[in-house]
């Protein structure tokens, strides 16, 4: 199967700012994949880089196994949501889904009928003659959608597409967009700093810190295989044991990260002193001091919670302590 | 305590507008007195004589039809400019950008006088006749800032991601050009144009210098402030030249309301 | 058969555009290029330019016999502005430049600050309009009223008659310095036409600053236990300096640079402008003009510096 995209040794520099910084990424073709990381980490412009918004300092943007570098972006089969949804505010919905087909020179009529049946397919039908204004975040977004699928595209660019809706409304249209990717069966390349996001949508996923990319993977392997300290942390807020600890519990002097819900309260394990205790809701953080270093443990509803400044002492199976190849700037 | 404060305050702020307007007001009741030799308050009688007096003096209509095409053609080439460089100062960063919109604003923050004298010092340098195009070389270049302006906060309320988004629709620089940049700076431009054009019918210290022999409405008028002829006259094409300045900064005004204020102000 | 020519030169017209488009993407810079160039050229050369010649002509010298610009490099002009006669020039227009400008800040921040904090809606914008309108136009004209406010027969003296207050007027106008023959040859009748003109450049700036104060800012100010006094001084005051030294730029330039009220309202003593404006005209100096004109220039350049620190740019 050919890649929908493939990024070779990109790097984009801004002076001396390595926003990207020599990667290699492969995404296929109809998979949703995402691209996480905390702000600044490279990711939006990886996807800029893909849309052609702006043009890598070094590597090459290839696009169904065509160099794309030199490309410009109204000529590349991909298209684009955008964060703040760039919906032209001159424009009703309507004429606003039907800009690209308009640009290419498809008569009014042919217009007219792939716009309504974008605006059917995101479950506007009807809101074409409102302007963009008069429109709730949530519909401004689906507009933003069908804007970009009634060109058709192979991929489809989501820029934190997300971000500005509140949690009600994330949530199901997280579930929406997941499905829409499903029946059009085309790629998505969704970037978010939502890494819970992220895990629940993506087929596969890459790991953004400092221009680059720390982990490749399925959400499956990033979250329960950790490769470095970030990705441990990033993703989920996982324990990260220096090595002293983890040489004296395993053998091996390195790094290792530890969930914290695969810890217990046990017998005979690594003791300390509960420092803190927090109420989520459906579960218990309590912060265990413990030879210098605090972890973290999630407690389900329903255990028993030890009070503050208790002893305690934990357990855990032992695959649950993943020892990490890599450090942070391997 | 505090409303008191407020009529307080609200009496000092109407009559600031007041001490504004009444003056122009003023103008308007001496356009119909019968009085033509001094400037006798109150008027002994009012006439309607003096507008068909004035209806029939060549001379104004020379100079009302000069000011015209000065502010049209220095009013489109100001468009041009300014859009040109607002474009790229909210556009993108550069290397002398900072000096840029400096260099654009420098002939408002700089008395007119300073322009004036120094377009005439270069005239002189370089030989340059006076003529109708000395006169709008120098309207041009103190409106350029003005349609700069409104096109700058324009381009900076419209979000960057726009062009993007056309771009990624498909359509090239020249087609985002015409169905996207366009049509969202289209009432920017044109009040910034038409207060351009306000500003340059109005114009008189810049023109002094620039004008040699021809006389545009203003430069007019202050030959009559200095030496007055027929003073009703001057009352009349006084309240002239309020209303054709007014037109276009209400149309401005109405233009723009509600999108940003007429930014930048300046003679 | 002419409609296929036609369909072939539009689509080689579209194609041909596309190519530039496609060069100005590869190339941003390009396109910055294309938008910079032509403004540049206009204000460096037309503008810049001039302001060059204007700088050049101050350090020539005009010939005493032949009264023609003697075109060698020298500082003559510029020791001629300190004789006496033409220094107090200088002086005075520095000092009706400030007076001008203090007086508008007085008289601006009352209005300025009803239409950012107490008019709404229609009141605010017939408040907007009314200090938008004369700041854009009718210059003259607005002067020339004031030459009908003040004049001899006209409406001041008439208000001071009908209220048997004649005495105060004369007793005002006996005054050496401010006072004259009338108001209308008196300084004080020049820095009111001062004053009425350029107020519009010191109320917008200054009802820009203080609409950026958040009124969440007063109410903490009162929180904390300020009386609307003590508010007004300590926490307006302060924030609104900017917008002042924004508005008193325009005021102090445009006062220092005016020719055409000091001409029509006031003295015979001249100021700056006049000098400027006499000099080139009917003396022929341009040289002492051009000196005389870098004089604002100058002290322009520092009042701009000390009001950048103040963030006097960002209330523009």
């Amino acid at each position: 199967m050919t890649a929908a995209i493939r990024l070779k040794g990109v790097s984009r520099h801004f002076g001396s700012v390595r926003a990207v910084d020599d990667v290699d990424l492969e995404i296929r073709e109809g998979e949703f994949f995402s691209l996480l990381g905390p702000s600044g980490s490279g990711k939006t412009t990886c996807l800029r880089l893909i849309a052609g918004f702006d043009q890598p300092t070094s590597g090459a943007v290839e696009i169904f196994g065509t160099d794309a570098t030199a490309t410009p972006p109204y000529r590349r089969p991909v298209n684009t949501v955008f964060q703040d949804y760039a919906l032209f505010p001159h424009l009703n919905v309507r004429e606003n889904v039907a800009y690209g087909p308009k640009v290419r020179g498809d008569p009014g009529p042919v217009r007219r009928r792939l716009a309504d049946e974008a605006l059917d397919l995101v479950a506007l039908g009807g809101f074409g003659d409102r302007r963009p204004s008069e429109l709730s975040g949530g519909q401004r977004q689906r507009v933003a959608l069908a804007r970009a699928l009634v060109m058709e595209p192979r991929v489809l660019l989501l820029d934190e597409p997300l971000g500005a809706l509140d949690p009600k409304l994330r949530e199901q249209m997280q579930g929406e967009l997941k499905a829409l990717q499903r029946r059009l069966g085309i790629a998505f390349v969704f970037v978010t700093h939502d890494q819970a996001e992220a895990l629940s949508m993506s087929d596969r996923m890459a790991v953004f810190n400092e221009g680059r990319v720390q982990q490749l993977g399925t959400p499956q392997e990033v979250y329960d295989r950790p490769q470095k300290p970030f990705v441990a942390d990033f993703v989920g807020s996982s324990n990260v044991l220096p090595p002293e600890m983890v040489e004296r519990l395993t053998g091996k002097a390195a790094r290792a990260s530890l969930r914290p819900e695969s810890i217990r309260m046990g017998s005979g394990g690594v003791s300390g002193t509960v420092a803190r205790r927090y109420f989520l809701g459906s579960a218990t953080r309590i912060e265990v001091a413990s030879e210098g270093v605090t972890l973290n443990v999630l407690l389900p509803k329903g255990s028993e919670v030890p009070a503050t400044g208790a002893d305690v002492s934990l357990v855990w199976e032992a695959d649950a302590l993943h020892v990490m190849p890599g450090d942070d700037h391997g | 305590m505090r409303s008191r404060a407020a009529l307080g305050l609200k009496i000092a702020a109407i009559g600031g507008l007041l001490f504004l307007h009444l003056p122009i007001l003023l103008i308007f009741i001496y356009a119909f007195t019968t009085e033509d030799k001094s400037y006798q308050w109150p008027p002994p009688g009012l006439t309607l004589k003096w507008f068909a007096v004035t209806w029939n003096r060549p001379d104004v209509w020379a100079a009302l039809g000069l000011s015209l095409r000065v502010a049209a053609i220095s009013t489109a080439i100001a468009m041009l400019l300014g859009t040109l460089c607002a474009a790229a100062v909210a556009r993108s960063r550069f290397f002398g950008r900072e000096a840029v919109s400096l260099l654009v604003i420098l002939p408002i923050a700089l008395p007119g006088i300073i322009t004036g004298i120094s377009l005439r010092s270069a005239f002189s340098v370089a030989d340059i006749p006076f003529s109708f195009w000395t006169i709008v070389l120098g309207h041009a270049t103190f409106c350029i800032v003005v349609v700069y302006n409104n096109a700058v906060a324009r381009f900076r309320r419209t979000s960057g991601s726009l062009i993007e988004a056309s771009m990624d629709l498909g359509a090239t620089h020249f087609q985002t050009l015409r169905f996207v940049i366009m049509p969202n700076m289209a009432t920017a431009l044109l009040a910034g144009g038409m207060l351009a054009f306000a500003l340059s019918f109005d114009e008189v210290i810049v023109t002094t210098f620039t004008a040699g022999q021809q006389q545009t409405l203003p430069i007019w008028m202050l030959e009559e402030l200095v030496r007055p002829r027929q003073r009703p006259v001057t009352n009349v094409v006084a309240m002239v030249v309020v209303l054709v300045t007014f037109l276009p900064i209400l149309g401005a005004y109405h233009l723009s309301r509600g999108t940003e204020t007429v930014a930048g102000q300046g003679k | 058969m002419a409609d296929v020519a036609a369909r072939a030169r539009n689509s080689a017209r579209a194609a041909a555009l596309s190519r530039v488009s496609d060069a100005l993407w590869r190339r941003p810079s390009l396109l910055l290029l294309a938008l910079v160039v032509p403004p540049l050229l206009w204000l460096g050369i037309v503008y810049l330019g001039s302001l060059f010649a204007l700088l050049a002509h101050s350090f020539f010298s005009i010939d005493e016999f032949s009264g023609l610009v003697k075109y060698e490099l020298t500082l003559k002009t510029y020791a001629e502005l300190f004789r006496a006669s033409n220094f107090d020039i200088l002086v005075r227009t520095i000092l009706m430049a400030s007076a001008v400008t203090v007086a508008a800040a007085v008289v601006a921040f009352p209005i300025a600050y009803f239409a950012a904090r107490h008019a709404r809606g229609r009141w605010k914008a017939a408040f907007y309009l009314g200090v938008m309108l004369p700041l854009w136009s009718s210059y003259l004209v607005r002067v020339y009223s004031w030459k009908l406010i003040l004049a001899k027969e006209g409406i001041l003296n008439w208000v001071f008659e009908t209220l048997r207050l004649t005495w105060l007027l004369e007793a005002y106008l006996s005054v050496p310095g401010i006072g004259g023959n009338s108001l209308s040859v008196s300084w004080t009748g020049t820095f009111l036409v001062f004053l009425y003109i350029w107020l519009p450049f010191m109320i917008l700036p200054v009802q820009a600053a203080l609409e950026r104060v958040p009124p969440s800012m007063l109410e903490a100010s009162g929180d904390l236990g300020a009386r609307p006094g003590q508010t007004v001084r300590n926490v307006v005051l302060p924030l609104a300096l900017p917008g002042i030294a924004a508005g008193s730029i325009f005021t102090f330039s445009l006062t220092m640079g005016d020719y055409i009220i000091p001409q029509i309202v006031g003295t015979s003593a001249r100021m700056i402008g006049q000098a400027v404006y006499q000099f080139q005209g009917t003396a022929g100096n341009i040289p002492l003009a051009a000196a005389f004109a870098v004089v604002p220039v100058v002290v322009m350049g520092f009042y701009l510096t000390l009001a950048r620190r103040t963030g006097a740019f960002d209330a523009l």
